[in-house]
């Protein structure tokens, strides 16, 4: 019941912000300089023509006619049309996302499977070699920019040891259309082909692990930290004063309630991420949203930017929708008075 | 006679940043089976790290045990090995801890804190209780700290508690095992004086109905006095006074004493 109020809650502040982004999007996009109807049709176009494409395009209706016509569309999931490839953004995005949400699933996963128990390790062992290993680990994954990384993996991994695929997401001898989901993982098992599966896993090899070391470093460093801090806590002193074993109190006393800033510090890092997801797009030649959303800004593709910018922005508040509500899974102070003060 | 717990010239030191500190000197202390003792002594004074001794979960280092023996059932604590230590910690002897809002694990309910403690407990001594046991268990020590509505309680989060509901709650985590050694380090404290006289007239009335050895820590004489039947007074990490508790209030015999006893009215209310 409980849970129920906390759910509706939070799900209405998604909306708020998914509102709010509409018009932040809204308002750049009319504000960059630079005249899309122009740049549309070329230099050699004459100012006739750019004029009536303005007019088809409601360039010329007021800001805030322009604004609900965008919204209008926006809810029946109709971004409009791209003027570069003359299809719906809709269209061209459903055709790329889904390999950006694979690459970004995955990245989350490995980053949270591999930073939790590294900060839990070294916690656990604090100040000896453990520790000192996993602040190294965080500190160089945090300061090395995504694309050098990248491209450094894809140069060792690719062409000096020649063991991983360095580009796409499948072989070219490959045919598979995933179909079902989008997600080739998830299609080629729905579909068992166990052959194309592998292939995938492969191609997601590098790219996952240049985008996800950074985050997986910050999952450390702050898993790290926050059970050294819960393992201060009277709460903790007393399961040992009890006599309650000590791996029991590791995972189960401490890991708990130290979850929770791992989990939101994630919520947080997820727009760098979409971000330095580009990037890795671009140098894995990853064919996701990236190389679409960068032609569009370039080309000044006024509804296909607004159109990558929103679903990115949707996919952000989706996420931290998700995390906020496995925070309050982890923490029953969130859950029932809405915060842990 | 020989007490349930002896505490023979006990020597503890602290090394922070290589300097050494002594903070128990000599320190000797009997709790007979069945008695209730007091110790006093003003802040700082080396009472918690008595009672951390005590019970095996003094951080070491930075701690360090110099010296002497804790004698429980004429049995040295220090010497035995862990196996056997652990075995006796939270069962024959346990504490009520202190501070009732972060004494209890945020994140898990009621039942879920006592029944772990409790499989534990049985786990080490061998015994066997199943689920619903341990659940009819964790109802019955509520019920004996006079939780009203054991069975919601149990389910409930410590933050859906009162502090004084949550220092009850402490109470019966010392007493699921049926110990027969309670050490109690200033409970209540953190609590209003009202609620902290009744958590102190429930746990005299546990003590002398199940007949348990009681080690009540404070600096509060007040609490002393309705406590206990004999005092030690610790000062600097030393015991420098210890007669039945109404000889050192009829006649203190050290200047220190006395001025813990002229402080009473002060510290009657509500303890720092
Ligand atoms: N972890 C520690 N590191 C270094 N010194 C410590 C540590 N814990 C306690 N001490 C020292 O031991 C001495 C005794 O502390 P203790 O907590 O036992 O006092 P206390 O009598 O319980 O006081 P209070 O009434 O305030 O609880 C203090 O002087 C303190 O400096
Ligand atoms: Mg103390």
């Amino acid at each position: 019941m409980e849970f129920l109020a906390f759910l509706l809650r939070r799900l209405g502040w998604s909306l708020l912000v998914l509102l709010g982004l509409s018009v932040v999007i809204f308002t750049i996009a009319r504000v960059v300089p630079g005249d899309p109807a122009r740049m549309a049709l070329g230099p050699t176009a004459s100012a006739d023509q750019v004029a009536s494409l303005q007019e088809s395009l409601g360039l010329n209706d007021p800001m805030f006619q322009q604004y609900a016509t965008f919204l209008h569309g926006l809810a029946r999931g109709d971004l409009g049309r791209s003027l570069l490839t003359e299809q719906s953004v809709t269209a061209d995005i459903a055709k790329t996302f889904p390999a950006t949400l694979e690459l970004v699933i995955c990245t989350i996963l490995l980053a949270f499977a591999l930073g939790v128990p590294l900060g839990v390790a070294a916690a656990r062992w604090k100040d000896r070699w453990p520790d000192n290993l996993v602040r190294a680990l965080a500190i160089g994954s945090a300061v090395m920019p995504t694309f050098f990384l990248a491209l450094l993996l894809q140069i060792l991994a690719g062409y000096v040891l020649n063991v991983l695929p360095t580009t796409g997401r499948l072989p070219g001898g490959i045919d598979f259309d995933a179909g079902w989901t989008g997600l080739v993982l998830v299609d080629s098992l729905i579909a068992g082909r166990g052959d194309v599966f592998l292939e995938a896993v492969r191609h997601l090899f590098l790219p996952t692990i240049a985008l996800a070391a950074a985050t997986m470093g910050q999952i450390a460093r702050i898993t790290r930290a926050s059970m050294i801090d819960v393992s201060r806590q009277d709460y903790i002193e007393a399961a040992r004063a009890f006599g309650v074993p000590d791996r029991l109190r590791m995972f189960k006393y401490m890991l708990r309630p130290a979850f929770v800033p791992p989990l939101t510090i994630t919520g947080l890092e997820f727009a760098s991420l979409i971000g330095n997801a580009f990037v890795v797009e671009l140098i894995f030649s990853w064919p996701g949203m990236a190389s679409y959303g960068i032609r569009a800004i370039v080309q000044k593709d006024l509804n296909a930017i607004m159109g990558v910018v929103m679903v990115s922005g949707v996919f952000f508040v989706v996420v931290n929708l998700m995390i906020d509500l496995l925070v309050g899974v982890v923490d029953p102070r969130v859950r029932i008075r809405g915060s842990r003060a | 006679m020989t007490a349930l717990l002896s505490v023979r010239n006990l020597d503890v030191s602290f090394t922070t940043y290589g300097r050494r500190t002594q903070v128990l000197r000599d320190v000797s202390i009997d709790v007979p089976e069945g008695a209730q003792i007091a110790l006093v002594g003003e802040s700082g004074s080396g009472k918690t790290v008595l009672m951390k001794t005590v019970m095996g979960i003094l951080p070491q280092p930075p701690a360090k045990v110099e010296g002497g023996a804790i004698l429980f059932d004429d049995r040295d604590l220090l010497t035995m090995p862990e196996r056997d230590r652990l075995r006796l910690r939270g069962t024959a002897m346990s504490m009520v801890f202190q501070d009732p809002m972060s004494s209890l694990n945020p994140v898990f309910t009621i039942y879920d804190q006592l029944g772990t403690i409790l499989k534990h407990a049985d786990r080490r001594l061998g015994r066997q209780r199943g689920r619903r046991e341990r659940w009819a268990r964790v109802l019955e020590v509520l019920e004996q700290v006079r939780m009203r509505e054991p069975e919601r309680v149990a389910r409930s989060f410590p933050m859906q508690l009162s502090g004084g509901m949550r220092q009850r709650i402490l109470i019966a985590m010392a007493l699921l095992s049926e110990p027969r050694l309670l050490i109690a380090d200033e409970p209540g404290t953190a609590l209003d004086v009202t609620t902290q006289a009744q958590i102190l007239n429930l746990l005299r009335d546990l003590v002398t109905r199940q007949n348990l050895a009681l080690l009540m820590i404070t600096h509060n004489l007040g609490v002393v006095r309705e406590t206990s039947t004999y005092t030690y007074v610790m000062n600097q990490g030393r015991i420098v006074e210890q007669a039945p508790t109404a000889e050192i209030f009829a006649a203190p015999r050290e200047a220190y004493t006395r001025e813990l006893i002229a402080a009473v009215p002060r510290l009657t209310g509500r303890a720092t």
